[in-house]
């Protein structure tokens, strides 16, 4: 990676695709607990390949798309430099470390997963992690709340309901629910 | 038989790939309902088991689908289950990038932004409700879930160190 003099107007580096395997396998690995704060990090601060509103219009898409954000995020960013090649080496590098030591700690699992001592481990950290997931949906419905209540609340109610009690299909769920989320949200903003 | 059970894989998480909207803890509640409910692939104690380590674990937490793949067909499940949940939004995302660009000042784009948050939050909150009541079976569980939530909310520390804690109290037999 070159060193950028302190101007705006130097030529932003373009990376190979062992550049772009290394950032994601970098980002995935350094990534406990959520990846996307990382992928910001490296891309726009340490490696300079994207500007910061680049970055936030990328994500903009990845997050309208369906599929988890930062492996859109991947796609995109690889694409954008070099291609279906550069797409394949960013996700690569994204996925390929975390799926090798996925299929260690399936493969521990399947082993010990029943034996006591590992099962009472298992009951503390399972309740500490389901944590993680509440406190997402808490960030995630605050400010929305907050700004837009009575368009909000209705429709988040509905999917909690529908997918979380009474356990439906989310197939079922979420067409009509987008449908029915994008009218509000159309209607409010005339 | 084998090939049956890796083709419900790879189909059920194609399908889940393109209805994550949101991003990947969108279709956690349809994972639990399939491989818990629906197909009987796991207890609802080892989805739990395989949720933590996904969570614990670097990496995007969709690789929970890694791990349930393995559990129901070693390592060409994990492989198949991996692959089928990228695939598909990978395919849309590689092809709709190039056309982005276009729609950047189309006002339907906020619309559909606007539209799509509410939704999220409903189904991922439906996610964390199905997760926590499976583990939240003693009062001690409970307060910690309650304290990731607060670590997670309003601490400097790295929630993972609540994970942590949580494995040495149930080591301890406290849980």
């Amino acid at each position: 990676m070159s060193h950028l003099p302190d101007g705006a107007a130097a030529p932003r580096p373009v990376p190979a695709l062992s550049d772009l395997f290394l950032a994601f396998l970098g980002i995935a690995m350094s990534g406990f607990g959520g990846v996307l704060p990382w992928a910001r990090r490296m891309l726009v601060e340490r490696r300079g390949w994207l500007t910061g509103p680049e970055f936030t219009d990328i994500l903009g898409l990845c997050q309208f798309l369906p599929g988890p954000n930062i492996i859109n995020v991947s796609i995109a960013v690889g694409s954008r430099f070099h291609g279906l090649r550069g797409a394949l080496a960013a996700i690569s590098g994204l996925i390929g470390g975390p799926v090798a030591l996925m299929c260690a700690a399936g493969a521990l699992y399947a082993r010990f997963g029943a034996q006591p001592m590992v099962r009472s481990i298992f009951a503390g950290v399972a309740a500490a992690a389901a944590g993680l997931v509440v406190a997402m949906a808490i960030k995630m419905a605050w400010p929305l709340f907050r700004e837009r209540p009575l368009e909000a609340v209705p429709v988040a109610l509905v999917g909690f309901v529908t997918v979380g009690l009474l356990r439906w299909p989310l197939a079922w769920v979420l067409p009509p629910l987008l449908a029915a989320g994008m009218v509000i949200a159309w209607w409010r903003s005339r | 038989m084998e090939a049956g059970v890796l083709f419900v894989l790879a189909r059920h998480f194609a399908l889940l790939s393109l209805l994550a909207f949101g991003g990947g803890n969108t279709v956690l509640p349809e994972m639990h309902r399939q491989a818990v409910d629906v197909s009987g692939w796991l207890t609802d104690q080892q989805f739990a088991d395989l949720f933590a380590i996904a969570q614990a674990a670097p990496g995007p937490n969709i690789l929970i689908v890694t791990l349930i793949g393995w559990q129901v067909a070693g390592l060409v499940g994990a492989l198949v289950a991996t692959a089928a949940i990228c695939a598909p939004a990978c395919t849309l995302t590689y092809i709709v990038a190039h056309l982005w660009d276009r729609f950047r000042d189309r006002p339907w784009r906020r619309v559909v932004q606007l539209g799509l948050a509410p939704v999220t939050v409903g189904i991922v909150g439906a996610g964390a409700f199905i997760v926590a009541a499976t583990v939240d079976k003693s009062p001690v569980a409970v307060l910690l879930t309650l304290g990731t939530v607060a670590v997670s909310l309003w601490g400097r520390l790295n929630p993972l160190w609540v994970l942590v804690l949580g494995g040495v109290l149930g080591a301890a037999g406290w849980v």
